[in-house]
């Protein structure tokens, strides 16, 4: 397949493809983060998790209205107050769903997983019938457009390169905040043996708490940062959540930076082949080959060793 | 060994207890005898369509309220056999002289929209009826046991299976999107006509197929009430409670496992061959990821641990689908979504477990002589 192309061809269009890649590894990333967290470190599986990347994308929608409408002046940086607004807002859903539903579910894995789906399903009907069924768009503020020329075959574009670093800044944070902060200790602790972490007087309740409503606020965050570079529907959210677990799976759930290196593989491995093939045979051949590998190594790229 | 109340009803050793003779011929009274009477054949065939998800429901039971395994995948199975048989329809549908118009005659209409002009070959054995109704048994459970066996001999289980289960079922449903030339696309395999020159489409075939359905249903009813009586059955749920002693008992866990599993996606797959030929079509949407976690509210509304349960959750789920979205659509989605949260959070046994609740004292209460309280299923 790569007899057609010269040899300078072939390296711009790894070089683009990967680039395209990459731009799809941070928005794995962005969500598969959040679900590290959640069913990484804690066990739930949560199907509603695409629901509420999508929440933060639509309130990204609507600070951009509010902002377009009312402070035009301002509107150049209006998205780093809608992405903390995102936060918040799913974070705070998150801790709700927590409190009414999951913490009583603990016991049950998969009733979770039924019971947030139909979490989902609500949620998604919500979103209809606020938002309307078609798909809405944000517009990108003026410094985010266009793209860099490296050289005459190659460019990047500018939003691809901002979601990039939104990704490896909230990587970065969520690594200190797990291994560097008081609360990542707490919720270490409670991974680890829940007994022996209530025992030394960590309140096991409120840290599942706060750990799912984190989990979800940088979904929320991830949709935030979605609305950069695709428009946003009711069901989008429905279209990642299968990725979405398999990046966590593939890369050994628990394990943080086995979440990253699986985004990254997976993700290269999609938008590389879609240049060859069509866009469905290259997601059916990565699909295909993270449950192969997948039947040879469950436990993951990365297993991180637990007492049960 | 330890005793197990889920493995206590069975230990009379008859094949059904009064209470399953009695919910069993309720059962065949609705199918066979209520809804032929009541329904026009518009509507009978609509619930020999909900009937075909009772297939799936009643696989489910086995896998997940017995063995345990949850899996989110069962469109699969209900779509390969659906498509086999789908298969064998198009090619009758297909002659030389109803596709004259064709640019190739002879090859069903989509290929020819693909710029396909040869049958491949993979097509080329659904000419035959026996082939293609052993292929609609067999391919789906040996894909099941492909998937089983890579799964359980490494001891994968619980969630991940879930997960597994459903991205396989992603794939495939991509899979028969992407490659429409060879499948039907998006749309499916649709416009049949036929089988073995009986017309399908009338109303009088509508409503012996629903008999044939309801009679298919009542064999894999019995199947499944005879894997659960026999010792098989009992491990199975011996399994789901303790594995780690049942494998320490020196049973294979993985090939328990492993059989339910295939079971199910037999089940299942005859359940998506009666669906093509009652509904005369076959398309992804019933592949996916959503068609196939609704079965298992179907299975889980029913009661995940009552045969004859999973049929009524069946039934009654998909009755009050197709009465809300016809007129408010928009309901019925958050109906739908508070259904899945009730049912695990409020009735984890479903209708069976309200019914012995709560119904069953009431008649025990109507009787003369008091009996004893059945043990939970």
């Amino acid at each position: 397949m790569f007899a057609d192309y010269s040899w300078g061809e072939l390296v711009s269009i790894f070089a683009m493809q990967g680039f395209a890649g990459l731009i799809l590894f941070s928005v794995f990333v962005l969500m598969a983060l959040g679900l590290a967290i959640i069913f990484g470190q804690m066990g739930v599986i949560n199907m509603a998790h695409g629901e509420f990347m999508i929440l933060g994308a639509y309130v990204t929608y609507l600070v951009s209205r509010l902002f377009e409408t009312y402070l035009p002046a301002l509107f150049g940086i209006y998205f780093f107050l809608a992405m903390a607004l995102a936060f918040v807002v799913a974070g705070a859903l998150g801790m709700v769903v927590e409190w009414a539903l999951i913490r009583r579910l603990y016991k049950r894995p998969l009733d979770t997983l039924l019971a947030t789906w139909g979490l989902s399903l609500i949620l998604q009907q919500l979103f209809r019938t606020v938002f309307g069924a078609r798909e809405v768009g944000v517009t990108i503020p003026q410094w985010m457009m266009g793209s860099l020329p490296l050289t005459d075959t190659i460019e990047v574009p500018i939003n691809g390169l901002f979601v990039m670093a939104l990704a490896m800044g909230i990587s970065a944070a969520i690594y200190v905040l797990m291994f560097r902060s008081r609360w990542g200790l707490q919720v270490r602790a409670v991974v680890a043996n829940r007994v022996m972490a209530d025992a030394v007087g960590i309140n096991t309740e409120r840290t599942d708490r706060l750990t799912f409503g984190i989990g979800c606020g940088v979904a929320g965050v991830a949709g935030a940062a979605f609305t950069m570079i695709g428009s946003t529907g009711p069901t989008s959210g429905q279209l990642y959540i299968v990725d979405t677990f398999l990046v966590v799976v593939f890369g050994g759930a628990g394990s943080l930076i086995g979440t990253i290196a699986s985004a990254f593989s997976i993700s290269q491995a999609q938008s590389i082949l879609e240049f060859f093939l069509s866009g469905s045979m290259a997601k059916v051949l990565t699909l295909l080959a993270v449950v192969g590998i997948l039947m040879v190594r469950p436990q993951g790229l990365f297993a991180l060793k637990l007492r049960k | 060994m330890t005793e197990f109340p889920a493995m206590a009803t069975g230990r009379d050793g008859r094949f059904l207890n009064r209470t399953e003779a009695m919910g069993a011929v309720a059962l065949a009274l609705l199918i066979f005898v209520l809804l032929p009477l009541a329904l026009d054949p518009f509507r009978l065939n609509l619930f020999g369509k909900y009937l075909t998800y009772a297939f799936v429901a009643v696989g489910l039971v086995l896998c997940w309220g017995a063995g345990g395994i949850l899996s989110l995948g069962q469109g699969v199975f209900f779509g390969l056999g659906g498509y086999a048989l789908a298969m064998f329809l198009k090619l009758e549908a297909s002659t030389p002289e109803a596709t004259k118009i064709q640019s190739t005659p002879g090859i069903p209409d989509f290929m020819d929209w693909n710029q396909i002009t040869a049958l491949p070959g993979w097509w080329q054995p659904f000419h035959s009826l026996s082939f293609t109704i052993f292929a609609v048994v067999a391919v789906p459970v040996i894909f099941a046991f492909i998937i089983g066996t890579a799964m359980f001999r490494r001891r994968v289980g619980g969630v991940y299976f879930s997960i597994i289960t459903q991205a396989v079922a992603a794939i495939l449903t991509i899979l028969i999107i992407g490659q429409q030339g060879y499948t039907g696309g998006v749309n499916g395999i649709t416009d049949l006509r036929t089988l073995k020159g009986w017309d399908i489409r009338t109303d009088e075939a509508k409503t012996a197929l629903y008999f044939v359905n309801g009679g298919l249903l009542f064999a894999c009813l019995a199947l499944a009430q005879f894997v659960r009586r026999s010792k098989l059955g009992r491990i199975l749920i011996a399994m789901r409670d303790r594995e780690d002693r049942v494998r320490f008992s020196g049973y294979d866990v993985a090939s328990f496992k492993i059989f339910v599993f295939c079971l199910g996606a037999g089940f299942a797959a005859i359940g998506g061959a009666m669906f093509t030929l009652q509904v005369g079509f076959m398309s992804p949407s019933f592949v996916g990821i959503v068609p196939s976690i609704e079965m298992v509210i179907f299975c889980a509304v029913g009661g995940r641990n009552s045969i004859l349960g999973a049929v009524w959750g069946t039934l009654l789920v998909n009755w009050a689908k197709t009465s809300f979205s016809e007129s408010f659509p928009e309901l019925w989605q958050f109906g739908m979504g508070a259904l899945f949260i009730a049912v695990v959070l409020v009735f984890p046994d479903g209708l069976a477990g309200v019914w012995k609740q709560h119904v069953e004292p009431l008649f025990a209460r109507l009787k003369p002589r008091p009996s004893a309280p059945q043990p939970a299923e």
